[in-house]
C-alpha cells in the first residue's frame, strides 16, 4: 500500500489560485431559508488571522451527502467565473479571511441528522490543515460531541445571532482553543 | 438584515512583535537537526505529515493547537466521509496550461508536470479537482503581497486547474518556478516548488502540499520541507525527472504521484434511497 504524500503549508500566496468569486455563496439566490455562518479566526496571541483559508462541506437540507459539481462554475468565453447555478447546491464553500480575520458563508441549514458544517482550516504557518465542525442545533447524543470533554464542547457550537445568522469563531491556539478533529487513516 | 455587526477588534491587529535578532541560518539549521532527532514516534514520522508545531518554521509558533486532536474517524455517517465533487463546468481547457493564459508566452524553462492521484489503498482518484500555484521563473508570485524584487512576468499568473482522468492522472504545462527569499530568518530561501491542492472522494482526504524539484541544493536549509522529519517521507515531496516525458524541442518532463491520506468515501448504502 502506498504511503501518503506529506502535507505542506498553503503559504501566503494562494490568492490567485484558491479563492473564487462567490466561494462562500452556497445557498444560491432567492433562498429565504438561507443562513449566514460567520466568525473570526484567532492565533495563539489572540490576534485575528488575516490570511487563513477556510473550506466548508455539509449535507443538503434533505439529508443527502452527494454534493454536486459547479462550485467554481466557469465562463468558457472569458475563462473567468460564471457564478454558481441557483439550483445546484454543491455543499462546498471556500473563503479567505479578510484583513480583520473575518469570514462568512451563506448556505442552507444542514439537516438534523448531520447538523453541522465541516470546516477545514488552512493558513500560512499551519503545516497541516485542521478540521473542525460548526454545529448549529445538535442532538443531545451527537456521537462526536459526546467524545469531546465537556469543557471544550462549546468550541464546536455556533452562537445564534438571529433567525438566519450564526457565529463561529476559530481559535487556533491557547485559551478557548477550538477542538480540532482527526479522521484517521 | 437586522443582525448586529460582528464583534471586530476596535483597532487593527498589532504587528508581529519585533524579535531582538533575526535568527541566522545556522541557528535555524541547528533547530531543524534537533527537531529531526527529537521526532520520537517513528510510526507517526513515517506517515509523513509534519508536526504542526515546528519551531524552525517561525510562523507556526502561534498557529498550531496545543491540545491533542479529537479522534472522529469512527462514524461512517460523518459528512467528512463524503466530499465535494467537481466537474466539467468547474475547469476550462486552458486551465492546465499555465503558459497559454496570456497574450504572450512566459519566460522560463517550459516543463510538463504529471502524475497519478491515489488513495491509501492505491486506488486512483478519478474526476477530482487538482489545483496548483507557483512563482514565476524569477521566483516572484503575481500576488501583490510578494515584495521580492524580482521581475513580474506579464504573461504568467502561475495558477492552474484540472480534473484527474479515469486513471487518476493530472497533467500541467508550466514553467519551472524560481527559488525565492522569505522572512523566516536571515538569508532564508525557499527551494523551487509548486503548490498543489487535492481532493479525494472524502473531505477527510483533503490535501494541500508542495512539489519540489530533484537535486535542489536548498533542501537542507528549508524549514518547510524539513518539517517533514522522516527522510523517506520528504523524498515523497520531490518529483522525478522523466526523460520519456520530455518532449523534443519543447518541454522537460517531471513525474510526481500523490497519495491522499485519510479514509476514502463511505460506499453508498444500497438500502438508502437517496
Ligand atoms: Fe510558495
Amino acid at each position: 500500500m502506498p504511503l501518503p504524500t506529506p502535507s505542506q503549508t498553503v503559504g501566503p500566496f494562494y490568492g490567485y489560485a484558491l479563492p473564487f468569486p462567490g466561494g462562500g455563496e452556497i445557498a444560491g439566490a432567492h433562498r429565504p431559508d438561507a443562513i449566514t455562518l460567520h466568525g473570526l479566526v484567532y492565533d495563539g496571541a489572540g490576534r485575528p488571522v488575516p490570511d487563513a483559508l477556510l473550506e466548508t462541506w455539509q449535507a443538503h437540507p434533505d439529508g443527502s451527502l452527494t454534493g454536486r459539481p459547479g462550485s467554481l462554475r466557469r465562463d468558457p468565453v472569458t475563462g473567468g467565473f460564471a457564478g454558481r447555478g441557483t439550483t445546484d447546491f454543491t455543499g462546498f464553500a471556500r473563503v479567505a479571511t479578510d484583513a480583520a480575520g473575518h469570514w462568512e458563508v451563506r448556505t442552507l441549514p444542514p439537516p438534523p441528522q448531520r447538523p453541522y458544517l465541516s470546516i477545514c482550516v488552512f493558513a500560512r504557518g499551519l503545516l497541516h490543515h485542521l478540521f473542525t465542525r460548526a454545529y448549529l442545533d445538535p442532538a443531545p447524543h451527537d456521537p462526536l460531541l459526546a467524545a469531546v470533554p465537556a469543557p471544550r464542547r462549546p468550541t464546536l457550537l455556533t452562537t445564534r445571532e438571529d433567525d438566519h445568522t450564526y457565529r463561529f469563531d476559530i481559535r487556533l491556539q491557547g485559551e478557548g482553543e477550538t477542538v480540532f478533529l482527526d479522521f484517521g487513516a | 438584515m437586522t443582525a448586529a455587526p460582528p464583534v471586530r477588534p476596535a483597532s487593527p491587529a498589532p504587528a508581529d512583535p519585533v524579535e531582538p535578532e533575526e535568527p541566522t541560518q545556522a541557528r535555524i539549521s541547528a533547530e531543524i537537526a534537533a527537531a529531526h532527532r527529537a521526532a520520537a514516534d517513528p510510526e507517526e514520522a513515517a506517515a509523513g505529515h509534519p508536526p504542526r508545531a515546528f519551531a524552525p518554521y517561525r510562523s507556526s509558533a502561534l498557529r498550531h493547537p496545543r491540545q491533542p486532536l479529537v479522534a472522529a474517524g469512527g462514524d461512517p455517517e460523518a459528512v467528512e466521509r463524503g466530499g465535494p465533487v467537481f466537474g466539467v463546468t468547474d475547469v476550462t481547457d486552458l486551465d492546465a496550461d499555465l503558459t497559454a493564459q496570456h497574450l504572450g508566452e512566459p519566460i522560463g524553462e517550459r516543463i510538463t508536470v504529471t502524475g497519478q492521484v491515489l488513495d491509501r489503498a492505491g486506488r486512483p482518484v478519478t474526476g477530482q479537482l487538482v489545483e496548483i500555484w507557483q512563482a514565476n521563473a524569477a521566483g516572484r508570485y503575481a500576488h501583490r503581497r510578494d515584495r521580492h524584487p524580482a521581475p513580474l512576468d506579464p504573461h504568467f499568473t502561475g495558477v492552474g486547474r484540472c480534473l484527474t482522468d479515469a486513471e487518476g492522472r493530472y497533467r500541467f504545462t508550466t514553467v519551472r518556478p524560481g527559488a525565492y527569499p522569505w522572512r523566516n530568518h536571515t538569508n532564508a530561501w525557499r527551494p523551487a516548488h509548486i503548490h498543489f491542492s487535492l481532493f479525494g472522494t472524502a473531505f477527510a482526504q483533503r490535501l494541500v502540499t508542495q512539489m519540489y524539484f530533484p537535486g535542489d541544493p536548498l533542501f537542507p536549509y528549508d524549514p518547510i520541507l524539513q518539517s517533514v522529519t522522516d527522510p523517506a517521507a520528504r523524498s515523497r515531496l520531490v518529483a522525478a525527472y522523466d526523460h520519456d516525458l520530455s518532449t523534443p524541442e519543447w518541454a522537460l518532463g517531471y513525474r510526481w504521484d500523490i497519495v491522499l491520506d485519510g479514509p476514502a468515501a463511505t460506499p453508498p448504502d444500497p438500502e438508502d434511497p437517496r
